[in-house]
């Protein structure tokens, strides 16, 4: 009894599974759809490793229910690059080495995305404050505010490019 | 770490919601944002059969004015606090303060009411109710109640809420004309608890306070109102001595529990310091 069936559209796709209520959004992601760009860190939500995006939110995914994701828009970090062509947020830390070890990339990634089609425009107080509940153990944060603001640059070039 | 198993509900309506918790009794506990619950549930500190989800019940969400009140839902994201244009306009301490509450992912589960009804005297929103003289509306098996904030927090992990009772509103009156006010809160980094805090809300006329509000956080068995801080500036013209025998009426109050944020003879001390921090930045905004 203690399992649901719950749907939601996953970078994308349309799923149904079977799932446990007391399974964590990070779990079932990891465990149960083998997308293991989502990190357990610190699992109580201070970290910020298993940060995705449920509809049109950011979110620690180990402080979140997969049951509560029923009928939702879940998106991870492996849901960010199309057909094989990097996020202007991915090649962004790429460039900028917003990156070292890379635990704590994929909820930098995921977080950095959502503030940016949030406000496309960030001044650096705000990448910082819409980045303080990401931690990062190696970069200093210097270059990951960099990417950030070079990501705002690119997308806003791909999308004057468009228009 | 994953919490212990449980039956998962998910009711639509706050009627819905109210029947479960009669018929689940004891055993049943509310998931709002769940970002105290499930750490909680995880350490196994709680332990409960059944979850009643309360995040689909859209009665429960957004902020409404209804004549002179202001009335907030309990499912109202500190997210959705910070960026309300009524809150800012007409109860600028609650947007201002939610921005030193946990992180930007926490402040879009996390709610006012969650915060509200956990009667944990780290959480911020209950000195801030404190400070707007804020109404907690309650709806139990036997009906609605009006709850005043002064009489709702009872003790750590102790409110006014029975077992049965779901907290649906938070009602404010606007702040007064040219009313100041700040929240100062000393925390070690983002995200955590404060090791000291102090809500401010101030008033005057003609020079001399009108209306005052000291509340404090995290520096008793619950959120405390510091009364007789207040009696030393009602009615008078505020200077930097009054500011000082305040803090030290408030400071006389605080019995914090000792931890890794410091022993009970610092944050008290911390404490006296976000008194006259509040008092000052609160004076500085009124009119």
């Amino acid at each position: 009894m203690a399992k649901q069936i719950v749907k939601m559209n996953l970078n994308g796709q349309e799923i149904e599974q079977l799932v446990d209520s007391r399974t964590l959004l990070v779990h079932f992601l990891r465990e149960q759809m083998n997308l293991t760009g989502a990190h357990i860190g610190c699992e109580t939500s201070q970290c910020g490793v298993c940060t995705v995006d449920i509809d049109g939110e950011s979110v620690k995914a180990c402080t979140h229910l997969a049951v509560q994701c029923d009928g939702c828009e879940v998106k991870t970090v492996e849901g960010l690059a199309e057909g094989g062509v990097l996020h202007a947020v991915q090649e962004a830390f790429y460039e900028e080495h917003g990156l070292q070890c890379g635990y704590c990339t994929p909820g930098m990634l995921m977080t950095s995305y959502r503030l940016l089609q949030d406000n496309p425009n960030p001044t650096e107080d705000e990448i910082r404050i819409g980045l303080s509940g990401n931690l990062c153990r190696c970069t200093g944060y210097q270059n990951i505010v960099k990417a950030v603001k070079s990501a705002a640059v690119k997308l806003q070039q791909k999308e004057s490019a468009t228009a | 770490m994953i919490p212990p198993s449980f039956e998962y509900h998910r009711p639509a309506s706050v009627e819905e919601a109210v029947g479960l918790l009669s018929s689940l009794g004891s055993e049943a506990k509310i998931l709002a944002g769940g970002h105290s619950l499930l750490p909680m549930m995880k350490l196994r500190f709680a332990e409960p059969e059944h979850l009643v989800d309360i995040n689909r019940i859209p009665e429960l969400k957004g902020v409404r004015v209804i004549g002179d009140d202001i009335v907030i839902g309990a499912m109202t994201s500190e997210k959705a606090v910070i960026a309300d244009p009524v809150l800012n306009a007409k109860v600028p301490l609650l947007p201002e303060a939610a921005k030193n509450i946990a992180d930007p992912q926490v402040r879009n589960r996390g709610t006012i009411g969650g915060d509200i009804a956990h009667g944990d005297p780290a959480n911020d929103h209950p000195a801030l109710a404190l400070a707007c003289d804020a109404v907690m509306t309650v709806v139990g098996v036997n009906g609605t109640r009006q709850v005043p904030a002064s009489e709702f927090f009872l003790g750590t992990y102790w409110t006014a809420l029975e077992e049965t009772d779901l907290l649906t509103e938070i009602t404010v009156k606007a702040f007064p004309q040219g009313a100041g006010y700040a929240y100062k809160k000393l925390k070690r980094k983002t995200g955590d608890w404060a090791t000291a805090a102090c809500a401010v809300v101030v008033a005057l006329s003609s020079g001399s306070v009108s209306h005052i509000r000291i509340t404090l956080t995290n520096l008793g068995p619950t959120a405390l109102r510091a009364y007789d801080a207040e009696s030393i500036l009602m009615g008078k013209s505020i200077n930097d001595d009054l500011i000082r025998q305040a803090a030290a009426k408030a400071m006389e109050i605080c019995d914090p529990a000792e931890d890794l944020r410091g022993d009970a003879e610092y944050k008290t001390a911390m404490a006296g310091q976000m008194v006259q921090r509040a008092i000052n930045e609160a004076l500085a905004k009124a009119s």
